[in-house]
């Protein structure tokens, strides 16, 4: 019993075993540490094996005699509870302390140290570090693709436009705090929409699809005005009809010379491509897909069984298979389903093929809030005389969607990664444009430094996002 | 009868709806391909498919048939989604309950892994890996052996093959091994609810599962013999190694990077499911006088398990049908052999993609029915 307590400290002897325990832990660290960054080995008078982990095991002993259950010392307390309660914690502990200073140096003059940032050939990267360099020659490429350098002011200005108009929501005042979700829902859309018609492309690619926008935006605008006991007829009949209405009866050619600006010079959308493009097809699919995955959440908990089914269907359908093979249904199956003479943009067959995939996923979110609201919330409503619409409108909605939030943004963030994917449809965003670049015979051998710079963004982006989420789920948090 | 008007005519619509487009969609397929000249159906699944698979699992060249390749690709596929599940399930479990752990630094450090990968698309990460990781690896003649017996090259890595004898008598050993623990397990579970006795369930089948294969050495004769890879000079500057099992990096690329990007989302799921454990059934348990380990072992991990197995379906799916991104980087999957080689050599399109989601719909339906099996089977029994 002596011998155990002789080598565990109490408050009698702690500063002994303090001083000798920190000493033993601090030798350790020093060792790994000089051997890492100035490649001096304190320990090389010994044999191989015992010099490897000589380390490990002075800190491992200098951990255990400084392992005390209380000693009144607040930082010795505090380390203890943290990273040293027992032998085999102590020892992960000093594991990942040796991996961060052994991965330190090499990570560092990877990126910094030996990287070179100057010039703008490949000659300059003679070191062993990254090769900024190349970033720094491709950044146009991979922020915008192959759209033409004289024309990349456009992208810009449409983006930074409609940043600035997607926040007018934090500076609304109360008296338009109303009107915010009708701003949200078809007007921003419809903005955004113009944008990149008139905009981006100046030409007429996305007209088949400006003719489907119209329709929704009108039959939505009108439906506002429609009583709610035909409203679900309206909505099944009325969008596809003007649709068909605008497509077939109000179709002339010269409207596709009017969707031409002047002075702007036609990009088709192959050359489209880069962090832009990203941006562009996720905005896109996230304006589409959650409708959709509205409409077959609420179709999924119908009580008309065949609509039920349809939905059910749809839903299985899309969560069964992987995106790869959907966008391959867009790009070979897709054309054959259409009219010979009807030709849809392959970047538009893309956005409707990842709205439809992701939308069933958006369904299965929105169907777990719809289920968590207890009964007495339809009830209540359908008490006070609401019809369908205006229930779930007015009461029902707004409960689930405040609840799946987090679900609904996970959803948008497989989204956005998903979007590499579109490289089989013939796009390169900016992972398709890392591979060409990748490729290119004045730039081989870059390949590490590339991916790297796209994983940080992807990163950048995701992470943020899902902060943002973190604080939307705090900001709308109801006590039930 | 109550046959009530404003029940039937939404759905009559709907179903008009959905009806017309199909419709539609069919007739203008029909009228296309009758302009191509191409006829619908599944015969040229018989036919002759000339071209190669760098790696299959069953016998296959060019002679054989549209099916034969299908089934190549389709095993590939099962192939990564098997081990990727086995590695992910592994590495999942571990950073979650290091995630729980009351250590700041493996705490913090899981953190760091589970936010990391999980947020990079995981087609970068696969690209990553073999564009930029596996490339930086050393050229055949240059590797150094690990253990001795393992190569890892730009070429793949090249790891020893087993050689039995009376291989069949091991395999039977082996299920012998696993329906004995099996029954074991059973009564263990009969003599505890009944008696309240615990039986070391878990000691007895390591046990069962080494000596039963190792009797089948000494008593039934069971060989084994390994083949190690032997470095072979092709050309002056070419090597390759003969003989074992290759690996080539396609297959690690892929199965590294979709078992580290779905650890993450499966480490999520472990760690809701014991956090949602709640705190009064661990001190029910150790006021009963449950040793830490029982505690673990016969409360918490039932009630966790509860939580955890039905997302980690969902990370099960998603892997398997995640692993169609091979296509990107020509491992020869269902969706790089099928979709992509006989799809152009043969222009069927609609057959071939029909038959390619069918499948993917096929292996998600049957791995959902496993584990709802599974989950129905350590649910909650009311009584």
């Amino acid at each position: 019993m002596s011998s155990i307590n002789f080598l565990k400290p109490d408050r009698t002897n702690l500063n002994t075993f303090l001083y000798l325990g920190s000493f033993l832990f601090f030798i350790s660290i020093l060792d790994v540490f000089l051997n890492s960054f100035f490649r001096l080995n304190l320990t090389g008078f010994l044999p191989n094996f015992l010099s490897f982990l000589l380390p490990l095991i002075l800190g491992f002993v200098g951990l255990y005699f400084i392992r005390i259950e209380y000693s009144g010392i607040k930082n010795l307390d505090l380390l203890n509870k943290h990273i040293n309660t027992n032998n085999f914690n102590a020892v992960l502990s000093l594991l990942i302390i040796f991996i961060i200073i052994k991965s330190l140096p090499p990570i560092l003059s990877w990126f910094v140290i030996d990287a070179s940032f100057a010039g703008d050939t490949k000659d300059v990267c003679t070191g062993s570090g990254a090769c900024w360099t190349y970033i720094k020659v491709w950044m146009r490429r991979f922020m915008y693709g192959m759209y033409p350098n004289a024309e990349q002011w456009r992208i810009n200005l449409s983006f930074v436009a409609l940043v600035l108009l997607g926040s007018v929501g934090y500076f609304a005042t109360d008296k338009f705090k109303k009107y915010l979700t009708l701003y949200y829902v078809v007007i921003y859309p419809l903005i955004a929409f113009l944008f990149i018609f008139f905009f981006i492309s100046g030409g007429p690619v996305f007209f088949d699809f400006s003719y489907g926008i119209i329709a929704a935006i009108l039959s939505i605008i009108i439906g506002f005005f429609i009583p709610s006991k035909f409203k679900f007829y309206y909505f099944l009949i009325v969008p596809l009809a003007l649709y068909v209405i605008l497509k077939y009866f109000l179709f002339f050619e010269e409207y596709i010379e009017l969707g031409k600006l002047d002075g702007l010079n036609w990009v088709e959308t192959g050359a489209w491509g880069g962090l832009s493009l990203t941006f562009i097809i996720s905005f896109f699919c996230l304006i589409f897909c959650f409708p959709i995955g509205m409409a077959f959440a609420l179709g999924r908990r119908s009580e008309f069984p065949l609509i039920r089914y349809i939905s059910v269907g749809f839903i299985e359908f899309w969560r069964g298979v992987p995106l790869i093979t959907v966008l391959f249904m867009s790009a070979v199956m897709f054309p054959m389903f259409l009219p010979e003479d009807f030709f849809i943009d392959k970047l538009v067959r893309a956005i409707i093929a990842i709205s439809l995939f992701e939308a069933a996923y958006v369904a299965e979110v929105i169907r777990g809030g719809l289920q968590a609201l207890p009964r007495g919330q339809y009830e209540a409503a359908k008490s006070l005389g609401m019809g369908y619409w205006k229930m779930h409108i007015f009461v029902i909605l707004p409960q689930a969607l405040k609840l799946v939030i987090p679900g609904i943004a996970n959803t948008f963030l497989a989204l956005v990664k998903d979007t590499p994917l579109i490289f089989v449809v013939g796009l390169l965003e900016i992972v398709g444009m890392l591979n060409l670049a990748k490729t290119n015979p004045k730039w081989l051998g870059f390949a590490m430094e590339g991916y790297v710079f796209a994983a940080i963004i992807f990163w950048i982006i995701c992470y943020a996002m899902s902060k943002y989420s973190y604080n939307l789920e705090q900001k709308y948090k109801t006590d039930r | 009868m109550n046959f009530k008007l404003k029940d039937i005519v939404p759905q009559l619509i709907t179903v008009l709806a959905v009806v017309l487009v199909f419709g539609f969609f069919t007739y203008n397929a029909q009228i296309n391909m009758e302009n191509r000249g191409i006829d619908f159906g599944y015969g040229f699944l018989s036919q002759e498919s000339s071209f190669d698979v760098q790696f299959s699992l069953i016998e296959y060249d060019g002679s054989h048939s549209y099916f034969r390749a299908y089934l190549v690709g389709l095993l590939n596929t099962i192939l990564v989604s098997v081990i990727g599940i086995i590695i992910a399930t592994i590495l999942g479990v571990i950073v979650g309950i290091a995630r729980l752990s009351p250590n700041y630094l493996i705490n913090k450090f899981a953190a760091f892994y589970v936010e990391f990968f999980r947020n990079i698309p995981l087609l970068l990460q696969i690209f990553f890996w073999y564009f930029a990781a596996l490339r930086a690896l050393p050229l055949p003649q240059d590797a150094e052996a690990m253990f001795g017996v393992f190569f890892l090259t730009i070429k793949g890595l090249y790891v020893p093959a087993f050689i039995w004898q009376n291989f069949n008598i091991f395999f039977y050993s082996i299920i012998a091994a696993i329906i004995a623990i099996i029954v074991i397990r059973a009564h263990a579970k009969k003599v505890q609810e009944n008696q309240g006795k615990q039986i070391p369930v878990f000691l007895i089948s390591i046990g069962l599962i080494f000596i039963l294969p190792l009797l089948s050495f000494l008593i039934g004769g069971v060989r084994l013999s390994f083949e190690v890879p032997v470095l072979k000079q092709l050309a002056t500057t070419s090597f390759i190694y003969e003989g074992g099992v290759s690996l080539p990096p396609e297959l690690i690329a892929l199965t590294l990077s979709l078992s580290l990007y779905t650890a993450t989302f499966i480490a999520e799921c472990v760690r809701a499911g014991i956090q949602g454990v709640g705190k009064g059934q661990k001190e029910a348990a150790a006021s009963i006088g449950l040793t830490p380990n029982q505690v673990l072992k016969l409360v918490i991990m039932p009630q966790a398990l509860r939580i955890i197995i039905p997302p980690t379906t969902n990370q099960y799916l998603n892997l398997t049908k995640n692993s169609s991104l091979a296509a990107a980087i020509a491992y020869p999957d269902l969706v790089l052999v099928f979709a992509g080689t006989a799809l152009m050599q043969t222009g069927k399109a609609i057959e071939i993609v029909s038959i390619t989601m069918f499948t993917y719909l096929t292996l998600s339906i049957s791995i959902s029915i496993l584990m709802n099996w599974y989950n129905k089977k350590i649910a909650i029994q009311e009584k």
